[in-house]
């Protein structure tokens, strides 16, 4: 475990994990600044291939925004972001296409685009790559909703489906195409909590069947400890803990402990 | 004074901004015109949105400005005796100015309306992202089929406004204005050139272009929300329409070097 001293100015080191295999997201010294307000400075983290690393911290921390970096979908003002050891900072759109089909990203919101069904909205990524067989196309889609379970409403518009129905049909979208690595963004936030617990098993069932990396942005504790394999706590734009689950709950540091136990210190009233 | 320079350079610095990024825009999609294959589907879907579904506004606009202008250049002219000169007036004035302007117009408040509003709930709603995260370049698939079918139906549909407008001129000249038919015909067709319908229709392509990239920018840069989508839209329809209006101008200059006028 490295955890940093209780102070908002925490270590600003790497925080690697331990484990033989190789490092399939690497992220260095990484600001944002957004207006005048700094979101991300100096947010070091590795995560290595096959683990799940959850990213726990206060509502507008900045986790959502580190989780859109790893992706290319925002422009850190400094820092170096590494898939799988290319370095994606610099990239146009289109050189992001390669690194994108290896990482999908599972938006708060599900993101499926509305004017399609669940089907369509399943299937686009495989039609963009050129998949024209219609029966491939159905076979794949069928599979993707067994493992979601949500057979028989491949002809729903994403209006007509539930919020967790929404965050699996995304899930669908993000993972049809075996990318190495799955970003999921609050993927519990707004659920009740049996639907919540079947989105984690769901993630848990996904890393242990295809054993795809994953980065979970959470605020949802039980989420995290559920899911993951190490927890990093982001606080004030920096990594202030990074350890495994049980060495997050052992931490006798106030800051975390008010965290867990959902403690406000006052000083928001 | 130096205030007075401070507040002129904030708006003027953000107006060459707006600008670039529409030109960028514009290039880009050009880039991807030529180098990335089409998405026949999405193309055709759009041909039916731009072109088809504009046909009753297009037809109305063109219908009643022909038949209004007829009206009132008979009013004019027949002052002077020069009654049967009104088909060649009207036909001329639709190639020229009339239909390009007022297609322009209509197909900037319904088709760039919706393309801006379209595109700036997905940009908030975090579909574009999502396009983006799925290796889809959002130019690829939502600027191009759409600038595409601009580029084929705005020059078919200013045709069909030039055609039914004259129509319609002729119409209310015969049986409403007692025209001769004849002398109407003939002064249209010796007055009406191949270069006037070659303006109208290039002038047709020109505005296509500004319509779908500045409604389309305005999508792609929208934020905060369904108030955001609002404004998006509203500024696309204004911007447009004022593009639309001082582009005609100059393009009126430019023709009238290479084809000019008084000549036969």
């Amino acid at each position: 475990m490295i955890e940093a001293p209780p102070s908002p100015k925490a270590s600003t080191k790497p925080h690697p994990v331990a484990g033989n295999s190789s490092p399939m997201i690497k992220v260095r010294s990484l600001a944002k600044k957004i207006g005048q307000q700094e979101i991300l400075c100096g947010v070091d983290l590795e995560v290595r291939s096959g683990e799940t690393l959850a990213i726990i911290g206060r509502s507008g921390g900045g986790k959502s925004v580190l989780l859109k970096h790893l992706v290319g979908l925002m422009e850190p003002d400094t820092g170096e972001i590494w898939i799988q050891g290319q370095n994606i900072i610099g990239m146009n759109e289109r050189q992001l296409r390669a690194i994108r089909q290896k990482v999908g990203i599972l938006f708060q919101g599900g993101a499926l685009f509305d004017s399609m069904t669940v089907e369509d909205n399943i299937a686009f990524p495989l039609r963009e790559a050129g998949e024209r067989d219609p029966k491939v196309l159905q076979s794949k889609v069928s599979e993707m909703l067994e493992v979601m379970e949500m057979e028989g409403e491949e002809d729903k518009m994403p209006e007509s489906l539930s919020g967790g129905m929404k965050k699996r049909v995304g899930l669908a979208r993000a993972i049809i195409r075996r990318p190495s690595c799955v970003l999921y963004d609050e993927p519990t936030a707004g659920l009740d909590p049996v639907v919540a617990d079947s989105i984690n098993r769901l993630i848990r069932r996904l890393q242990q069947r295809f054993g795809m990396t994953s980065v979970v942005v959470t605020h949802d504790m039980k989420s995290a400890f559920d899911v993951a394999d190490w927890i990093a706590y982001l606080h004030e734009g920096r990594v202030y803990f990074h350890g495994t689950a049980t060495e997050l709950q052992q931490s006798t540091d106030p800051l975390i402990q008010d965290f867990l136990l959902g403690r406000s210190d006052g000083r928001d009233d | 004074m130096v205030r007075f320079f401070n507040a002129l350079g904030t708006p003027l610095l953000s107006f060459f901004q707006y600008l670039g990024e529409v030109v960028m825009l514009a290039a880009d999609t050009f880039r991807s015109i030529f180098t990335h294959k089409l998405r026949w589907k999405l193309f055709l879907n759009q041909v039916v949105e731009v072109g088809l579904l504009s046909q009753l506004v297009v037809i109305i606009t063109g219908a009643f400005t022909g038949a209004v202008f007829s009206a009132q250049t008979f009013f004019q002219f027949n002052k002077l005796g020069m009654g049967s000169a009104v088909g060649a007036v009207v036909s001329v004035s639709l190639c020229r100015e009339l239909a390009p302007v007022l297609t322009a117009l209509m197909v900037a408040g319904r088709v760039g309306a919706a393309m801006s509003a379209e595109i700036g709930t997905m940009k908030v709603t975090e579909q574009i992202d999502a396009l983006r995260a799925l290796a889809v370049y959002p130019v690829d698939y939502l600027v191009v089929p759409r600038a595409l079918a601009m580029m084929v139906s705005m020059p078919l549909l200013v045709a069909e406004c030039i055609a039914v407008g004259i129509a319609a001129g002729y119409l209310v000249a015969i049986f409403m204005l007692d025209i001769n038919g004849t002398y109407y015909m003939a002064n249209m067709v010796r007055w009406t050139r191949s270069r006037d319908i070659i303006m109208g229709l290039s002038k047709a392509f020109c505005f296509g272009i500004l319509i779908v990239f500045i409604s389309c920018q305005k999508g792609l840069t929208t934020r905060e929300g369904a108030v955001g989508v609002g404004r998006a839209t509203t500024e696309a329809v204004v911007n447009a329409s004022l593009a639309v209006l001082i582009c005609n101008f100059f393009l009126t200059m430019m023709f009238n070097i290479i084809y000019p006028a008084g000549y036969q």
